[in-house]
């Protein structure tokens, strides 16, 4: 055992070693996995065409998610593709043995949504999705990462996938944010800060106090949009926030396997004199709620601040004018005032409770704007419910909201829930690529509180003249 | 999945000197609803290849006849975003072989190794002058030596090498795969699961 520091990252890695392999990948062992409708059916054909069958099905969980309506799920889903994939995950789960929380079933929601609040994704564990925002289980000091179909293929019939260790960067923000400012603001602001790609080849690790003072929904909020700052994962060391959240739940550890679990969780934190290959430091009350005006999540600004220039952002020209041309913006407009069509809040980035009530915080008492069509996606069965229990739900329906049913909906837009051509989002979801939200929509990605602002008055509104 | 072995990759390339290639453009969600990995090159690129109305978008580097090959040239961060494989599917299915750009998105260099495409990193300058060397002549060839590590601009003599891994070198070489491998050491696995926390 080395006794050199090492980092969380290190400490979660080296425990999942099965080989190293010479100029060669690390053969990396997955203790939880989660397959949804979309990046599954092919992997399930392979094991098929290979003769090969799942080693350990207790260790992987089936939720239908991407490809789901929100509305009327107790009816046969009308595209027959979209019928299809989802029979495939079902008849596949039950042929191999796979838990499968299917569209109706209570615990059915957003995959990173349900692991994290039915207590499956544990600190120190690996885990991994056919889905890049597999980052979000990190805020449990996990190393949580998205794979391909054929990686999806590897971990059904092994366990494992072949894997290089990436490097190591520490991400620390410090200081108090100000009011009206919400993590997922804290991370818009990181990826503007080191754009799209600025963290790629890299697992990171938010430390400071910011991430130490957030709450388990807001550290998920900050690791799932790791990905969109190009790294593989991100994650944060679990603490008394983190035990607290976990205990009790379904299918947490309990009795003894609790009492031992915990004390190897303290363990899981980066020791003192620990290496990193990049270390980045930022101060809270630099950050103001964040509004994206382009084609990739780097491309965002304070909402009180006009678009960059070309010259301002650098970078290539070319791509750059393709993305405001895309977005129908210009250089130096203001965000303050722009038109919204759209209003959608959900997704695995920002669909669970707190971001409700956030929502609900500046929607109480005002009305819907009559310009916006508001889409509001629980991320679950479960913040469904919560939504009701604590009233949230009365406060939409008195404003002039209705609430849809659990799934990915118009994030990607594979299910019915497109945002027409030419037209305005805001989204509290992870991505405003070209098309994302449906083909030629205009998606600006911002928090809750900027999407109900939006919301009630029909324009990019700073959420902070409303609270 | 079998993939055709890659050696040596002599062809003329298309160009996409545009950075940021997000996956979501490359093959968009809604054309990801097939159970079989059949038929997606039909819709790689989709949004940037065709109108609403299914119309080829005449100014597209795909729709044009002058461009064609194995290689596709794209510019800084492709591959960025969503993990779909389906989108190292698409490009395959194409009819790609091999990508080059200055800098790739993890996700989509795994994909691609592990269905069989070749992602080549090269320098800024390096790519610059691949464009350049298109721009001038549409039919210029590129030359991707596997073996030798190396991607030659065929009518300038230009070269660079690029790095990969050995054993990932070795599986595109051989058309081997990770699930071969992992399947050797299944007793292995057995033995770290039962020692596994969780």
């Amino acid at each position: 055992m080395s006794t050199s520091p090492r980092t969380l990252f290190d400490k979660v890695w080296d425990a999942h070693v099965v080989q190293h392999i010479e100029d060669g990948p690390d053969v990396f062992f997955i203790d939880r996995h989660f397959i949804h409708e979309v990046t599954s059916p092919v992997a399930f054909l392979g094991l098929e065409q290979r003769g090969l069958s799942v080693l350990y099905p207790e260790r992987t969980f089936a939720t239908a998610d991407h490809n789901t309506p929100t509305i009327n799920q107790h009816l046969p889903v009308q595209d027959p593709l979209s019928a299809n994939q989802l029979a495939a995950l079902e008849r596949n789960s039950a042929k191999y043995g796979i838990s499968h929380w299917g569209l109706g079933d209570p615990k059915n929601g957003i995959v990173h949504v349900v692991g994290p609040e039915n207590g499956i994704t544990l600190p120190g564990m690996t885990i991994v999705c056919g889905d890049s925002h597999t980052s979000t289980h990190g805020a449990f000091g996990a190393i949580a990462f998205g794979i391909g179909t054929s990686e999806v293929e590897m971990v059904l019939s092994s366990q494992c996938i072949m894997q290089p260790k990436p490097k190591k960067m520490l991400i620390n923000v410090n200081g108090e944010l100000s009011k009206g400012v919400t993590p997922k603001d804290v991370v818009l602001y990181i990826i503007a800060q080191i754009s799209a790609s600025g963290a790629t080849g890299y697992f990171v690790e938010y430390a400071g106090s910011v991430f130490e003072n957030m709450s388990m929904e807001g550290r998920m909020t900050v690791c799932n949009m790791s990905i969109e700052m190009g790294a593989r994962g991100g994650m944060v060391a679990p603490d008394e926030t983190t035990f607290n959240y976990i205990k009790g739940r379904d299918k947490a550890p309990k009795g003894a396997d609790w009492d031992r679990l915990l004390e190897y969780w303290k363990t899981l934190k980066t020791d003192e004199g620990a290496s990193f290959d990049v270390i980045l430091n930022y101060n809270a009350a630099d950050i103001e709620p964040m509004i994206t005006y382009g084609t990739n999540p780097g491309m965002g600004i304070g909402i009180s601040k006009k678009i960059p220039t070309a010259a301002e952002v650098g970078g290539a020209k070319a791509s750059y004018e393709k993305s405001l041309n895309y977005m129908g913006f210009h250089e130096a407009d203001p965000m303050i005032g722009k038109q919204v069509d759209y209003v959608f809040i959900g997704s695995c980035t920002n669909g669970r409770i707190e971001d409700f009530r956030a929502f609900a915080s500046i929607v109480k008492g005002r009305k819907k704007a009559d310009n916006v069509t508001a889409w509001i996606v629980p991320g679950s069965h479960i913040v469904e419910q919560q939504i009701k229990e604590e009233g949230i739900y009365d406060i939409l329906k008195e404003a002039g909201f209705e609430l849809r049913q659990p799934g990915c909906s118009a994030c990607l837009a594979m299910n019915d829930d497109k945002i027409p051509a030419g037209k305005y989002a805001v989204s509290t979801s992870n991505r405003n690529f070209e098309g994302r939200q449906g083909p030629g929509a205009r998606t600006l990605l911002a928090s809750p509180l900027v999407a109900a602002a939006a919301a009630v008055t029909g324009k990019v509104t700073d959420p902070r003249e409303l609270l | 999945m079998a993939y055709d072995k890659f050696t040596v990759l002599r062809s003329s390339a298309v160009p996409m000197p545009i950075e940021n290639v997000d996956t979501d453009q490359i093959i968009p969600a809604r054309f990801l609803k097939a159970t079989e990995r059949k038929g997606f090159g039909d819709n790689l690129f989709r949004d940037w290849r065709y109108n609403s109305d299914d119309s080829p978008k005449q100014d597209f580097v795909l729709n044009n006849p002058i461009y064609s090959g194995k290689i596709l040239v794209g510019g800084k961060n492709f591959g960025s975003g969503s993990s779909r494989e389906h989108a190292a599917w698409a490009i395959y299915d194409y009819g790609f072989r091999c990508v080059v750009s200055s800098f790739f998105a993890d996700i989509f260099k795994n994909n691609s190794i592990n269905v069989g495409i070749l992602p080549v990193t090269v320098s800024p300058e390096f790519l610059d002058q691949i464009f350049k060397a298109i721009e001038a002549d549409p039919t210029a060839e590129l030359e991707v030596d596997l073996p030798a590590q190396t991607i030659t601009i065929v009518g300038t003599g230009a070269k660079e090498s690029f790095d990969i891994n050995g054993y990932k070198k070795n599986n595109l070489l051989n058309g081997y795969d990770d699930i071969d491998f992992l399947q050797s050491i299944k007793q292995k696995i057995g033995t770290f699961a039962e020692q596994s926390h969780y």
